[in-house]
């Protein structure tokens, strides 16, 4: 049964105040897709009884599981494609050139999900610029909103399913182990990742400056206000002459003037305006 | 653009055929296995690339990718491997046997086309068609 009515309202702005993401009216069947499993999961007839309940009886870890459901979106190995071609081909480089003296490279993937986007940066750090950055103090870390996605980014186990999205098969058997019917990541790319929870739309807690912050595939949900906020938080995280990619529906244009659209090979990544060169 | 379709499952032929097309592929052979594959090779008139099974009666794929990489006029013909082989060390074999690319069955439709984008044959739409609550 589609979700609508009370429930539909209840979970539209439970979403928007935990996470600013903005859901229509009409997507009751979305949220239905979302939530069935988990309510039949948890002993409930379907989502719109366990939205019921959850309404009638406040329950943080259920909220938070409802949430999680509701914002959990599918990653994949070297997602477009394009912007990391242009990381390997002009970005990287240029960051090893411009670092050359304080020798450290950070890189953060603010909605990480599973950890694709973050690992697909180890793996052609590994694969192009081992000797490039050798001995330098690499900092790759992902943040993201679920709690269960930032487990599964640490714990760097995929399904056959995961590994099919993207990834070249040479990196595939190069990087990673059969483990029973799912292929976890060897330790020498998992332990060059953290993880850690965040909000986006919460305050952000003191962070290091980034080299290259990858905030793709999330302003999409966000009303024009939020867009703004979050792009003025990151663009105050991005260390001098670093880079910040959106995803391709994306745009800071018109919403954050300190950042400057810079096309580079065939992605488009922001710059902070004034920079330094 | 022009592929070779070699499976012995007509279903699974089928259905690489289709996302193919999709895939803006317009010209689409099929074969049953290894031998009908090099039956129907003209060298006048060679496919792109060549979707690979493993396991097929009388000439299995890693058979034919050896036969395709063993004839220079063949070399370049693209070769993805699609199988439900999963071991790593036949996924090694099959890419030092001469394969470019190699996707475990059973697959999204989806991770076809991040393949072909790796082989350089099919760009992604850059931007996300998934986000099913975005609202502007």
């Amino acid at each position: 049964m589609t979700v609508g009515g009370e429930q539909l309202l209840f979970v539209r702005q439970l979403v928007q105040r935990k996470t600013a993401i903005v859901l229509g009216e009409d997507k009751g069947y979305l949220v239905d897709s979302r939530l069935s499993s988990l309510a039949r999961d948890l002993g409930h007839a379907d989502a719109t009884t366990m939205l019921d309940h959850l309404r009638k009886k406040p329950d943080l870890a259920l909220e938070q599981r409802v949430l999680e459901a509701m914002t959990t979106n599918e990653t994949l190995w070297f997602r477009d494609r394009a912007p990391f071609e242009a990381l390997r081909q002009h970005v990287l480089p240029e960051l090893a050139r411009s670092g050359a003296g304080s020798r450290q490279l950070r890189i953060w993937s603010a909605a990480c999900s599973s950890g694709q986007e973050i690992y697909s940066i180890a793996v052609l750090l590994e694969e192009h610029f081992a000797d490039r950055f050798a001995g330098w103090k690499i900092d790759l870390a992902g943040t993201d909103f679920s709690v269960e996605m930032v487990k599964r980014a640490s714990e760097g186990l995929y399904s056959t399913l995961e590994v099919n999205r993207g990834l070249p098969a040479a990196s595939l058997v190069r990087h990673f182990d059969r483990e029973g019917a799912n292929w976890r990541l060897k330790p020498s790319i998992r332990s060059r990742a953290r993880f850690w929870r965040m909000n986006l739309v919460e305050p952000w807690a003191p962070m290091p400056a980034w080299d290259i912050v990858l905030l793709r595939n999330v302003l999409i949900y966000f009303d024009i206000p939020t867009k703004e906020k979050v792009l003025r938080a990151a663009s105050r995280q991005m260390a001098p002459g670093g880079y910040l990619l959106l995803g391709g529906a994306e745009t800071a244009v018109g919403i954050c003037p300190e950042l400057v659209p810079e096309k580079i090979g065939d992605a488009t990544f922001y710059r902070l305006e004034g920079r330094e060169q | 653009m022009k592929a070779l379709v070699v499976d012995d499952s007509r279903a699974m032929r089928s259905i690489l055929s289709r996302l193919l097309r999709k895939a803006g592929v317009d010209h689409i052979a099929e074969a049953a296995d290894g031998c009908e594959a090099i039956a129907c090779l003209d060298d006048d008139d060679l496919p792109d690339i060549a979707l690979v099974d493993w396991n097929m009666p009388n000439m299995n794929g890693l058979e034919l990718v050896g036969a395709l990489r063993g004839r220079p006029e063949w070399r370049r013909i693209t070769i993805l491997m699609v199988t439900t082989e999963s071991e790593q060390g036949q996924i090694v074999r099959a890419l030092a046997a001469g394969a470019h690319e190699y996707l475990i069955k059973p697959f999204e439709e989806e991770s076809l086309f991040d393949k072909l984008a790796i082989l350089g044959f099919h760009q992604p739409v850059q931007g996300d068609s998934t986000n099913d609550f975005a609202h502007n």
